[in-house]
């Protein structure tokens, strides 16, 4: 065990009889670093998290919390602090209840109590709330508090289970953002639970995408964005999605993309390990990687279609546009005035493509 | 004040019509609508079917014996007499004993209070159990607890007899209270389970990395959340165990019949003349108990049977 490393999992499986939810799973977290859990519903990504926690008994594996092997040990006696999706206020308690039952539990001196959670109250600013019952809090206040009661214990591992899915929209930002303020403050090591990909680009040191109780790649947001290890993160990441086109990489003079009767050069594409591949191949390019207008008309690959569907945002237009048969989506500037059945020239550069294979999806 | 003048100057420069003004919404529905009509008359016939046999019960065990010879059961008392009620509570004879129900009344209180406190308390223990701390074959035990409350109670009169004379429990309040707290078991812990159930399980997460166990859980987290449930298990044990009629005459012995099986005697006593007044008034305060839980309690019950109804 380094001693840098704050959480590490070794070969971590569970199963509910002949479910397997994780799979061989490793995971190593550095002191301090806030770790975003990413997938859609299923993943087995709030299952880890739970693991990690030790709410659930795992079928193999260890889980190392500071050095230690945690894999069998209580929660309370993990060094964590959880907040919950559901808040998960204890009702019939106030807020400062709430932040002390944990403290009392461990048997802590009255005094430290009061201070632990003045302090915490403070950090928050929940302090005139703490006479109040968790019915008269509005949702943020309560994730205030939930996050509180996590933050009294001292722990030196933050675990959060989707915290901010019940929140309204613009809540959700506000205290996005405090969470990321909070992590500057205490540089406490976080993992995130989320399926919101803003949540996950926005907060993350690094993210691992999950996906069937795997981790399909564990790796800075920047990374993630610019060169997802395979088409089901590319897809993931992104919205509107990826377009792809289906079709193969073929030589020649220099190397080609062929997808229906049209070819796509790959001057400038930078190949995963830097070997050129052949065969069959998916291309996918982002909206935002896409120009139209005279833009489009120095760019390395031109396609002509029509507008289809325009969706304008005020910061950016969204324009569906049918070429050759297919839809693509392209994010053009705010002000661009589109129309349905324009006819316009998408251009892209290949450099900004991201090549997978055809049978295992991967980067090439 | 600047600002409430000019806003009454631009009401004048633009005059809004009469009908605007005036009052608004749709008419006002009329009181005696067909529906209306309906509903409350079939409100208050049921009422009428369920109030008029407890009103005649009032009313007779007000009544002298030669008024009620009269036989008219609706009339309301000519004179009104107290005695019937005084001669059911303390004059009554039942056998040897002539101290009429208040007898049977303290022999019930005896099996009441330690019978629901008992199963109430292992229920919710069983119940909290089997919600939150899933263990290997727990729904295997679940259902063999369920599947008893299907046997008929008649299959474990006769065992239960020799399992109570072995262990010298036969004849005795306590053997009749071990019976009750078993039989009100299965009920009782499906309610508690279910209840316990529809409790959001990350405030049981929550509870565990906040370091408290098994029964720091029970007894701060989850028994302060569920007054309702404890309430709707009060009213099912205290009601059940009042009205048992079977268990009290099999399991006790005439010293310490409960009141049912006392009332019972009384009014089908052959000897003598039949005094419907003492037995009206008789069988008015045993079901008093029932009765005053009801009312006391009607609100929260609903609300804990519609809280364990809808999850679980």
């Amino acid at each position: 065990m380094e001693t840098n490393q704050s959480i590490s999992i070794k070969n971590l499986a569970l199963s509910f009889g002949a479910l397997d939810v994780l799979k061989d799973l490793n995971l190593d977290v550095g002191q301090g670093e806030f770790l975003v859990l990413l997938g859609s519903s299923g993943c087995g990504k709030s299952t880890l998290l739970n693991c990690i926690a030790g709410l659930l008994d795992v079928s193999d594996g260890q889980i190392f919390i500071g050095g230690r092997n945690v894999t069998w040990e209580e929660p309370s006696e993990r060094g964590i602090g959880m907040v919950f999706q559901s808040y998960a206020l204890y009702p019939q308690m106030t807020v400062a209840g709430n932040l002390s039952f944990g403290l009392k539990n461990a048997g802590l001196p009255k005094a430290e109590i009061e201070e632990r959670v003045n302090r915490a109250a403070k950090v928050l600013q929940i302090e005139p709330l703490l006479s109040r019952k968790p019915a008269a809090l509005s949702g943020g206040q309560r994730q205030r508090a939930a996050i509180g009661r996590a933050l009294v214990r001292d722990a030196d591992v933050f675990l959060f289970d989707e915290p901010l899915s019940n929140l309204d929209a613009k809540l959700r930002a506000d205290l996005r953002v405090e969470i990321k303020q909070l992590h500057q403050k205490l540089s406490n090591t976080m993992i995130y639970v989320t399926h919101d990909q803003i949540e996950a680009m926005t907060l993350a040191d690094r993210i691992a995408i999950m996906r069937g109780g795997q981790i399909l790649q564990l790796a800075s947001p920047n990374e993630i964005y610019n060169r997802p290890a395979n088409k089901y993160v590319a897809e993931f990441i992104g919205s509107p999605t990826m377009n792809f086109f289906e079709g193969d990489i073929v030589g020649g003079d220099g190397l080609r993309f062929s997808t229906g009767d049209q070819f796509f050069p790959l001057e400038g594409y930078e190949f995963h390990n830097g070997t050129p591949v052949q065969g069959p191949a998916w291309f996918g390019i982002r909206p935002e990687h896409m120009v139209t207008g005279a833009e489009a008309d120095t760019a390395a690959i031109r396609l002509n279609g029509s507008v289809e569907l325009v969706e304008p945002l005020g910061s950016d237009t969204l324009a569906r546009v049918a070429v050759a048969g297919r839809s693509l989506w392209v994010r053009m500037d705010g002000q661009a005035l589109v129309r349905d059945g324009d006819s316009v020239t998408v251009g892209f550069d290949p450099a900004r493509a991201n090549l997978f294979d055809k049978s295992s999806e991967n980067r090439i | 004040m600047g600002n409430v003048t000019r806003a009454s100057a631009d009401v004048q420069v633009s005059p809004v019509p009469q009908e605007m003004t005036g009052p608004r919404g749709p008419k006002p529905r009329t009181v005696l609508s067909r529906r209306n009509i309906m509903i409350y008359g079939t409100l208050i016939m049921v009422s009428l079917y369920y109030m008029l046999p407890l009103y005649v019960m009032i009313v007779t065990s007000l009544k002298g014996m030669p008024e009620i010879r009269l036989g008219n059961i609706f009339s309301p008392p000519v004179e009104i007499t107290f005695q019937p009620w005084v001669k059911a509570w303390a004059e009554a004879c039942t056998g040897l004993n002539c101290d009429g129900l208040s007898r049977g009344f303290f022999n019930s209180v005896r099996i009441l209070i330690p019978s629901v406190l008992l199963s109430i308390a292992i229920a919710s223990v069983n119940g909290y159990a089997l919600a939150n701390w899933r263990f290997k074959g727990s729904e295997t035990f679940f259902t063999i607890l369920i599947v008893g409350a299907f046997i008929p109670y008649q299959v474990m009169i006769y065992p239960i007899v020799i399992m109570l004379r072995e262990v010298g429990l036969y004849g005795s309040l306590t053997g009749l209270v071990i019976v009750h707290t078993i039989f009100g078991m299965p009920i009782l812990t499906l309610l508690f389970r279910n209840y316990f159930a529809s409790v959001p399980q990350e405030l049981f997460k929550a509870a565990r990395v906040d370091g408290a166990g098994f029964w720091g859980i029970y007894f701060r987290i989850m028994v302060p959340m569920s007054l309702p449930i404890f309430v709707v298990a009060m009213i099912l044990q205290v009601t059940g165990i009042w009205n048992d009629f079977l268990f009290g005459v099999i399991y006790t012995k005439p010293d310490l019949y409960p009141m049912t099986v006392q009332l019972n005697n009384i009014v089908n006593s052959t000897q003598g003349v039949k005094e419907y007044n003492v037995n009206m008034a008789a069988t008015i305060l045993t079901g008093l108990v029932p009765l005053t839980i009801y009312f006391i309690s009607g609100k929260l019950f609903v609300r804990g049977i519609a809280a364990g109804a809808v999850k679980g």
